[in-house]
């Protein structure tokens, strides 16, 4: 995969943290805490710590404890928030530098707008800010012009660096008319010029809908997120339920437990770790997307890529390198290598498509180059004729086509078709290759194959795919001998050979039918209606308005393959949710053991043996789990920015790893972490 | 002692024995296959014709549980009726008074939840006509009702896509006449052969070799014995309960009675496997039950049969363990058996004083209670365990990076949300009522308003704190058992245990059910390999270790008040 360092950032990375920190205090206002109803209780908690810091303060009275300790207490509550806001917002300024450098790619540029004269566009050219451009004006963009606006080309043909958009500095042609009519705002054009009609209101772009995304200003919590939400709330409340009641049963044992012990149990206790870093992992999700140059158009569409099972990919370009390439000379009988080989040279001169191309070159690598030659008078491809050739002065006619083509001309012609070629023919097409038959004045002069070249690593692709229980399908014009036998070596599991466009809906329909989540890529306009059937649907950022607008992403970098990191990166978001959960709910053990025989040591001595950590005081047992509890947010934000790692091992195997990591490390790590802060406190108290 | 514990084992695998082909029966009944007891069907037939119920006619999720609720509410206002005016009525050969209304609603709630919290003496404070009218009745339909709920469940579960669950009625009507009646014909003849009591006379008085006049309570208890064991109830015939001579008369007896319990809570998770075709998730289920089940009863076993170091400190010799509460009949190894057995399934019949049981005893037995899924009541404790589940599926499906899915079900904010929901009550409950008790206690000792006369703690300290603790345990729990040294016949506890049930009762119905129907309603995702089996041993230990993550941590600081400060004291 193209793996883009232009627009790392690491992960701390001075100015970020600066801005970050900034943030993370303004968003203690409390009508934007409430959207995350664990840290506000955390708030809440705070807030009550302060005054009774004051009220210790004011009258020094101690039965609250000393005001030392309740300052302590209430500094660390303070951090915990603070350190949950400055994930988030690490998280947002991470994105937000990712959508800067999109940004300012599209910048105020100047435009040049073709002013409209009576029903007609007359070449009436004003130059106007892109920021003036609204839907269905017209702009034209020559050699050197920077794009002002996302828009589709209605005139002309031009070499475009998209650079800036996907990092690949290889230009790209876009055309008006057909599917590569679309061209994005910031880009730069490189020769030509185009007319380019725009498509979308200022603001209302893809690139704009995922900078709000990537900056947390627009996200939506996903169903997943929202159902997660939930659980955290009622073991929040659990913990409320725990705190309160915990007042009447002092009562009850004679024990005075002061409110910062009270606080700090229930701040302890509720899932303050994956509570404080949610957003951040929603956030770093939908910003790893767009590492990967993948534009979505709201986070539920990376979380669904998640759940796909199965995978709709177009053979060419994805399965294989661009197109058929020939590979072998076959001559008749009676023909030498070399006297074929020119024939066939000869037969492709003119031919401008890529196979055509092929069969020159490895002529040349065998030693034979033809150049054109006025003489020579060229025959396209036609769809009637459906054969190309060349016709010499000397009357001599050569054409290459299909076979059934060939065969038919040389037979009517009275020719007979040799059985050597004839079997070459089927052996050809039977190893997966096209065979194009060469014809001298509808005499058969032999064959050349083509063969599709599958891409390397493909088939590892595929395997992982199976591995994570995504079924792969190709989808090719070939004939059914054909695909089989690409589908066969590059191991999908499925294909649909000699494909319309609408067999492709047909079979995201039957797939969905039976309850499957189903994916694919397309870039043209018949994709379109495919493209939005599709539960996820990425279009090439290459392909045409309409299909963009009809799936849920886009791929600047147009490769198809990339489906395989989106299914992954919704993977990463559910999976780094699913263990900091199990890891924030599993740290409350040790906290229990901490705390509890804190509370109660005064009046019921005989719950030192609860005391298992050996802790010093019941002081410096609280404050060790209370700093704990805050530190190990700062410790996580990594980890929730770069997302837990998904393994293709199986989902029951994966489930143990995860539950051994994070369930079983949950348990262990805060024992071992209260512990250790408990003995640095010893020094210093 | 080998001998007690290969009693203990026996009679376990004999409940295996019997629960296992139940369960393959219960399955038959209810998805309408052949089976032995068809010979019954023109007498269903008469009851739903003579009651005006179409069998026909299938209801999805919401009508089934407003039959379920409506129903109920009717046995309610009828036992609470003849509850507050037995005293007038016949068959009261011992002249027994009618209840006051504030006993009367617990009761009345109490044996209608399939609890049978008794704030009463079966002997003295109920007639013959309420004992074998309402009592027995309601030990009966609330049985059936925890079966039928469940059978509504398992047709939700059983297929892909469906809106009707079947008819609340047909399964409650075939849960009596399939599945209890003759079970409990069975028991209750053994149990009268045995010599438990089957008569309508009066107590009976003799002379005893002191010559002093004893009176002996009796009536027609070895039919409600019977039904007491099997709809995992556990109201006593008299108030000692399965400690009682004449309720429990032997080890064979006590021995029936425990396998009695257990056969159909153990039937139920097997018949949740065949019914919905997936055996392999049932006896996942069945084993993580198992674990949980052996991890309380043999430290209590342990414990019980250690004796009590209290007394060993003081020089005195415990040769058959801790005997304070217990039968010598039935000894420490069984009777700690027992106490975890009737705590797991929500039975509650005691064949030893729980209070008297060692520290750590009673808080396995609270566990047990808290969990209350460990093969659980008659068709509730699966539908407890299924919210544990669901909790389990939602977080390993993130951990696994799918959207999560139970039988090819997604799992959404809305099934989320109910599970927490029912999740929550259980401490919410159980930890709200026992703070109110401990706050009276604490600040108005003595509560004229509300007990007469004077406190209703016989315990002081952490044992009391148990107490207090054990009892909103057991309603919530739907068990029934208590920790007796609490006074709890007063309008204080009569009310607050009587909330208690009914929300512990009918709220963990309705959600595991509600939540059933709503994912029946869904699209059906098939299998594919990257979906989490949750018929996998993977999946068993991460639903026990919700359970038990869960469990622990609503719970810590109130047992640590309790049953742990008591044994770290001892």
């Amino acid at each position: 995969m193209s793996k883009h360092t232009r627009r790392s950032v690491k992960l701390f990375e001075g100015a970020l943290v600066r801005a970050a920190t900034g943030q993370s205090f303004t968003k203690l206002k409390p009508s934007l805490m409430i959207k995350n109803p664990v840290m506000f209780t955390v708030e809440i908690g705070t807030a009550v710590m302060l005054a009774v810091v004051l009220y210790t303060m004011i009258t020094g009275d101690t039965t609250e404890g000393s005001l030392a300790y309740n300052l302590a207490i209430f500094i660390i509550l303070l951090l915990t928030v603070l350190f949950a806001n400055f994930a988030e917002a690490i998280a947002e300024a991470r994105g937000k530098a990712q959508a800067e450098s999109l940004r300012k790619t599209r910048q105020d540029t100047p435009a040049k707008k073709v002013s409209l004269v009576g029903e007609i566009y007359m070449n009436e050219v004003k130059v106007v800010p892109s920021s003036q451009l609204h839907l269905g004006d017209r702009f034209i963009c020559e050699a050197g012009d920077v794009i002002p606006m996302d828009g589709e080309i209605v005139e002309g043909i031009a070499t475009i660096d998209e650079s800036a958009i996907t990092g690949e500095s290889a230009p790209v042609i876009r055309e008006a008319g057909g599917d590569r009519s679309s061209v994005t705002g910031g880009t730069k054009v490189l020769s030509d010029r185009i007319v380019v009609e725009v498509t979308t209101q200022p603001g209302e772009t893809f690139l704009d809908k995922m900078i709000a995304l990537v900056e947390g200003a627009n996200r939506q919590k996903t169903p997943n997120e929202i159902a997660l939400t939930i659980l955290l709330a009622s073991f929040t409340i659990v913990f409320i339920i725990v705190c309160v009641t915990l007042k009447p049963f002092a009562d009850y044992s004679g024990t005075h437990i002061t409110i910062a012990a009270f606080i700090s149990l229930f701040v302890c206790l509720i899932p303050t770790t994956i509570g404080g870093l949610l957003s951040a992992i929603g956030i770093a999700g939908m910003d790893r997307a767009l590492r990967a140059n993948i534009i979505a158009k709201s986070g539920k569409a990376v979380e669904t890529a998640g759940d796909v099972d199965t995978l709709l990919l177009d053979k060419t370009g994805t399965i294989t390198i661009g197109n058929r390439k020939a590979t072998n000379f076959y001559p008749a009988d009676g023909l030498s290598d070399k006297e074929f080989i020119e024939l066939a040279a000869l037969s492709s001169l003119a031919d401008d498509t890529p196979e055509g191309k092929s069969i020159v070159e490895l002529a040349a690598q065998k030693g034979v180059t033809k150049k054109p030659d006025k003489e020579i008078e060229f025959v396209a491809f036609s769809a009637e004729t459906r054969s190309s050739g060349v016709n010499l002065p000397n009357g001599v006619k050569i054409r290459k086509g299909a076979q059934d083509v060939i065969r038919n001309r040389v037979l009517k012609a009275g020719h007979p078709f040799p059985d050597s070629v004839d079997k070459k023919v089927k052996s050809i097409a039977e190893n997966g290759g096209t065979p194009l038959i060469v014809g001298l004045n509808d005499e058969v002069k032999g064959v050349i194959e083509l063969q599709d070249i599958i891409k390397p690593g493909i088939f590892e692709r595929f395997n992982r795919l199976r591995r994570m229980g995504v079924k792969t399908v190709m989808v090719t014009g070939d004939n059914p001998l054909t695909a089989k036998y690409i589908a066969n070596k590059a191991g999908v599991d499925d294909f649909i050979a000699e494909a319309r466009p609408e067999d492709k809906m047909n079979y995201i329909r039957n797939e969905q039918a039976t309850g499957k989540l189903v994916a694919m890529m397309g870039d043209g306009t018949n994709d379109a209606p495919a493209l939005a059937q599709a539960d996820v649907g990425v279009a090439m950022n290459s392909g045409t308005q309409a299909a963009k607008e009809a799936g849920n992403m886009v791929d600047l970098d147009n490769d198809p393959t990339k489906l395989i990191e989106v299914v992954e990166i919704g993977k990463q978001l559910l999976i780094t949710r699913g263990t900091l959960t199990t890891f924030s709910i599993a740290n409350d053990v040790a906290k229990y053991f901490a705390i509890v025989p804190a509370l109660f040591i005064a009046s019921i001595p005989a719950l030192q043996g609860l005391n298992i950590m050996n802790l010093k005081s019941p002081e410096s047992a609280i404050l060790s789990a209370v700093i704990f509890n805050a530190i190990i947010i700062p410790l996580l934000i990594p980890l929730a920015l770069r997302g837990v790692e998904y393994k293709p091992i199986g989902a029951s195997a994966l489930l143990r790893r995860n539950l051994l990591i994070y369930g079983i490390g949950g348990i262990a790590a805060p024992f071992l972490g209260i512990k250790a802060i408990d003995l640095l406190l010893g020094l210093i108290m | 002692m080998g001998s007690e514990i290969t009693g203990i084992v026996v009679a376990f695998l004999i409940a295996l024995l019997i629960g296992f082909p139940l369960g393959i029966y219960i399955s038959n009944v209810f998805s309408g296959k052949k089976t032995l007891t068809d010979f019954l069907n023109p007498v269903e037939r008469f009851i739903f014709r003579f009651s005006g119920v179409d069998p026909k006619r299938e209801m999805n999720w919401k009508e089934n549980l407003k039959a379920l609720l409506s129903i109920n509410l009717v046995w309610f206002v009828y036992a609470f009726v003849m509850l507050i005016t037995q005293g007038s009525l016949f068959l009261n050969p011992d002249g027994n008074p009618s209840q006051s209304p504030d006993l009367a609603f617990n009761t009345a709630i109490s044996f209608m939840v399939n609890c049978d919290l008794q704030h009463y003496s079966g002997e003295s404070g109920l007639s013959y006509l309420t004992q074998v009218g309402v009592i027995s009745f309601l030990m009966f339909v609330s049985a059936a009702t925890g079966i039928a709920s469940a059978v509504i469940f398992f047709r939700a579960l059983g297929e892909k896509t469906t809106q009707v669950l079947g008819n609340f009625y047909v399964f409650f009507v075939k849960s009596i006449t399939r599945i209890l009646l003759p079970l409990s014909i069975v028991v209750a003849t053994i149990l009268a052969l045995n010599g438990t009591p089957t008569s309508f006379d009066g107590r009976d008085s003799l002379v005893t070799l002191q010559g002093d006049t004893v009176h002996v309570s009796r009536g027609p208890a070895a039919a409600m014995v019977a039904i007491k064991h099997l709809g995992t109830n556990g109201g006593g015939w008299f108030g000692a309960n399965s400690a009682h001579p004449l309720e429990n008369p032997n080890y064979f007896t006590n021995s029936v009675e425990l396998i009695a319990q257990l056969i159909i809570p153990f039937a139920m998770v097997f018949a949740f496997g065949f019914f919905i075709n997936r055996k392999k998730l049932a006896y996942v289920i069945f084993g993580v039950m198992t674990v949980g089940f052996l991890a309380l009863a043999i430290p209590t076993i342990i414990n019980e049969i250690n004796g009590n170091p209290a007394i060993a400190a003081l020089g005195a010799q415990q040769p058959n363990g801790a005997m304070e509460g217990k039968e010598v009949r039935f000894g420490p190894a069984f009777s700690g058996f027992w106490s975890i057995v009737t705590t797991v399934i929500s039975t509650g019949s005691v064949n030893s004083m729980h209070d008297s049981s060692m520290a750590l005893s009673g808080m396995m037995q609270m566990l047990a209670m808290m969990i209350n899924s460990f093969y659980g009541g008659c068709g509730v404790g699966l539908l407890n365990y299924f919210i544990y589940i669901i909790i389990a599926v939602f977080i390993s499906g993130l951990m696994v990076g799918r959207t999560p899915e139970f039988m090819g079900h997604k799992l959404e904010g809305r099934e989320i949300k109910i599970a927490a929901l029912i999740t929550l009550l259980s401490p919410f409950l159980i930890m709200t009522a026992t703070s109110l008790a401990a706050y009276f206690n604490a600040n108005h000792p003595q509560m004229a308003w509300a007990v007469q006369p004077g406190s209703w703690l016989n315990n002081p300290s952490y044992h009391g704190f148990s107490e207090m603790l054990y009892e909103n345990t057991s309603a919530n729990a739907n068990n029934g058992s208590g920790f007796e040294g609490l006074g709890d016949n007063n309008i204080f506890w009569n009310v607050m245990t009587g909330f208690v049930l009914i929300l512990g009762r009918f709220l963990p119905i309705i959600g595991p059910v509600a939540i059933a129907g709503l994912l029946a309603g869904k699209k059906h995702i098939p299998h594919s390999a990257g979906t989490l089996r949750t018929d996998s041993l993977t999946f068993g230990a991460m639903t026990l270790a919700v359970i038990v993550i869960i469990n622990a941590l609503s719970y810590f600081p109130a047992l640590a008040l309790g049953p742990i400060a008591e044994y770290f004291s001892m």
